[in-house]
């Protein structure tokens, strides 16, 4: 025990010996180095929550006002570093986890880099040595198993979750003499098959805009309805091996994206780009696959003059998740007892359904899921649909699917080349061997 | 020692003595004997020592930023190391890799193709425009100055309001095609189409930069050569290609030098042209440079930094073959040699 607490103590003043060198690289000079952090600590302790993401991204603003009044000795600092998670926020946490400083003592990650994340065990913070084993019932198994690292720790817990919906432009459906109400439009697409002969009849009565906007979008909805028929997986099987030529899952997503783009379909667009905004805004297709987190993207990219122009239904095809994120704490952390209480708290019940009213986020917490507040909150600017509601009954037989160590990589890759089919690049014939070369190299 | 100043000055009672002596008394006794040694080996360090501390810190900063990352660069390049993962010598086999990579060799052919799409007209046009420059025209500095604007605004500027005119559904010169009757281009989907976008937004910036050094190198050309060719009976075209062409010719190695390294590590333009930042240079790579594949590779999907320190290494010897091969052409611009 002695013993123990001297080598903690002395890992402390290494750590501030090491902060007091890194100073001059931009370190902070205020906090207070060697301040023990296994009393309690006299000043307040400042635990950094860095995340990503567009719009209201993570939604804690409300949250993390009311845990700072409440903890005068823990004070939170929520910052929202970019939009842009793959080619901003990914490639800088990594080279903050190897520099050994920089990044927050909070860190949200994704769920295309979990895989990235729970392969390099070293950079995190076992969060079971702080008591956060106990939470496994409130999270589905899916959401609990990937923030578990290769080590068998768990590392980060779970905050939204995608789900699965329809959005779709009520104006166009009318113009085209399409069904407007959402259990009508619900009614017209049980299926991918009848999902596309609507788009048919959409296209033949308008020359303007186009049924969907372009390949991804859909590729990632079908894929998330397709990789639970298959054994839970996508690109990689539970090995890690690349399964991409061999999971029907992928083939399948991969021939119905093929399909809706040689019926011309498409408005060939490649999703999150600004003409893809743009077109969100001009209306220049009718309908999109819609996670929950797409609702806050719609809104922001749509403005406020389309308010009531866009709505939800349900998606053809049946349950899927697509996206949402985690919060994992950094070794590198002085504060990890500290920083370990704000992420149970952001993460659990109240920390949920605050960022879900916020920034639309679904709950991936159970508890937070079954809260009147979550289950009756509809959202004014589609039209009052009861987004609580249509998204509870989209995750409720959400099965985990396993996403291996280079997922985000392998995704990126064999995207392109759908994008570069859907526009015409890449011929129909030859994109489905570009689309495993390309996933090959990705996965290295 | 003893006889060093600074403890002479701290041996004195302070504040009184102190000024004296450095400002009057210290001359005299100085010029004694022993003491006059260390001012002369000052006087030395000023001469000798000082120069090298005046410019030491360009050197400093040379070092930290120019020349640490480029030996860092080289040792990660024999390493098959992965940000934030594991590391392993591996000797060559990030450049054996590369030589067989087919997405590297596109990079190259990229980079190469635009940068001579994008460098001739560029060379010919500034030319033109410094040969325009030089005559006698009413508002010659104003037009001086006007074409050096675009190079005062910044690259990004310049990148998204081009990759705005060429945007396929919006953009300016799919408006302009579609009165003619042109159906509406995809700009970023072909090789030649996006290669042209990029080299348009190139000329745009540096065009108006290489007239201004090819003017003022024309400037310097003495008058009685063109007296003496016109009294032969040398036309203007004549005078140009004999008289001004041969005698611009280390300015042109040198614009073609610079245009030739700015070329080869084009970054900016193609990825602003692609919008977000994956750095893959389109669907199948078409517009991709050798320096976004580097950063694809480093810091977007794979993240193999030593992989991506061995591109940069082939991308510094792959300038070097770029400079001599111009150097090559450029001499005998004129017909010399």
């Amino acid at each position: 025990m002695m013993n123990h607490k001297r080598f903690a103590v002395s890992g402390v003043m290494v750590a501030a010996l090491a902060v007091a060198t890194a100073a001059c690289g931009g370190g902070d000079p205020t906090t207070p180095a060697g301040a023990g952090e296994t009393t309690a600590a006299a000043e307040p302790v400042t635990i950094n929550v860095h995340t990503f993401g567009g719009g209201e991204n993570f939604g804690y603003d409300a949250a993390v006002e009311k845990w700072n009044a409440e903890h005068p000795n823990i004070q939170v600092k929520y910052t929202n570093l970019t939009d842009r998670f793959e080619d901003v926020y990914l490639p800088q946490l990594l080279q903050r986890l190897q520099a050994g400083s920089g990044a927050g003592d909070i860190v949200g990650i994704d769920e295309g880099a979990m895989g990235l994340m729970a392969a390099r065990p070293q950079f995190f913070t076992d969060l079971g040595e702080h008591g956060l084993q106990d939470r496994k019932a409130d999270f589905p198994a899916a959401k609990w198993e990937a923030g578990v690292n290769a080590d068998g720790k768990l590392f980060a817990l779970g905050t939204d979750i995608g789900g699965m919906t329809m959005c779709y432009r009520k104006d166009l459906f009318e113009k085209a003499g399409l069904p407007t109400d959402r259990e009508e439009v619900a009614k017209l697409w049980p299926t991918w098959d009848a999902y596309m002969e609507a788009g048919k009849k959409f296209q033949a009565a308008n020359k303007d805009a186009k049924w969907m906007d372009g390949p991804n979008t859909i590729y990632n909805v079908i894929l998330s309805q397709e990789a639970p028929k298959n054994g839970n997986v996508s690109y990689f099987d539970k090995s890690n091996q690349l399964v991409l030529e061999t999971n029907p899952a992928v083939k399948t997503s991969f021939d119905w994206v093929q399909k809706f783009s040689q019926q011309g379909l498409t408005a060939k667009l490649q999703a999150f780009s600004p003409p893809w905004n743009k077109a969100i805004k001009g209306g220049d297709f009718a309908t999109m696959g819609c996670p929950s987190w797409m609702l806050g993207v719609i809104s922001g990219a749509a403005g406020d003059g389309n308010k009531g122009n866009w709505d939800v239904a349900s998606v053809p095809g049946g349950t899927g998740n697509w996206g949402g994120s985690w919060l994992a704490i950094p070794k590198q952390t002085k504060h990890p007892k500290e920083a370990a209480q704000v992420l149970n708290y952001l993460t659990g019940k109240e920390g949920h359904v605050a960022a879900f009213k916020e920034a639309g986020a679904f709950p991936s917490s159970i508890p937070a899921q079954q809260d009147p507040e979550v289950a009756g909150l509809k959202n004014e600017y589609f039209n009052d649909v009861p987004t609580g509601e249509i998204f509870a009954a989209s995750v409720k037989d959400l099965q985990p699917v396993f996403l291996g160590e280079k997922h985000a990589q392998v995704k990126t890759s064999v995207e392109k080349v759908l994008e570069g089919m859907d526009q015409g690049a890449i011929g129909y014939d030859e994109a489905w061997t570009k689309f495993i070369e390309a996933g090959v190299k990705a996965a290295g | 020692m003893a006889s060093s100043p600074t403890a002479d000055a701290t041996s004195l009672p302070p504040r009184l003595e102190r000024p004296f002596m450095t400002l009057q008394l210290a001359p005299p006794r100085h010029a004694s004997g022993k003491r006059a040694a260390p001012r002369r080996r000052m006087t030395r360090f000023d001469i000798k020592g000082m120069p090298y501390l005046l410019v030491s810190p360009y050197f400093l900063l040379f070092a930290v930023f120019g020349i640490f990352p480029l030996v860092y660069t080289l040792w990660l390049s024999l390493h098959d190391a992965e940000l934030a993962g594991e590391r392993t010598f591996s000797g060559l086999a990030n450049y054996a890799e590369l030589i067989a990579d087919a997405e590297f060799w596109n990079a190259v052919f990229n980079t190469v193709g635009m940068f001579v799409l994008a460098t001739v007209p560029q060379i010919i046009l500034s030319l033109m425009l410094a040969n325009a420059l030089n005559k006698r025209l009413r508002g010659r500095l104003l037009l001086r100055l006007g074409v050096l604007l675009p190079m005062i605004t910044s690259v990004v500027a310049v990148a998204v309001i081009f990759s705005q005119l060429y945007s396929r559904d919006y953009g300016l010169f799919n408006w302009v095609l579609g009165l003619v009757g042109i159906d509406p281009i995809a700009w970023q989907n072909e090789k030649w189409s996006s290669w042209i976008a990029i080299a348009t937004m190139v000329d745009w910036r540096w065009t108006g930069y290489n007239a201004i050094i090819l003017l003022a190198a024309m400037q310097t050309i003495p008058k009685d050569l063109y007296e003496a060719a016109a009294i032969d009976g040398a036309t203007a075209r004549r005078q140009f290609w004999q008289i001004t062409l041969p005698m611009l010719r280390p300015t042109i190695v040198f614009v073609v030098f610079i245009s030739t390294i700015g070329g080869l590590t084009l970054f900016t333009e193609p990825v602003t042209f692609e919008g977000e930042q994956m750095m893959t240079g389109g669907t199948t790579g078409q517009y991709q440079t050798v320096a976004m594949f580097i950063v694809e590779q480093a810091f977007r999907g794979s993240f193999e930094i030593g992989y991506a320190s061995a591109a940069a290494w082939l991308l510094f010897v792959l300038i070097l073959i770029g400079t001599m091969v111009n150097y090559f052409f450029t001499r005998r611009i004129g017909g010399a040699r």
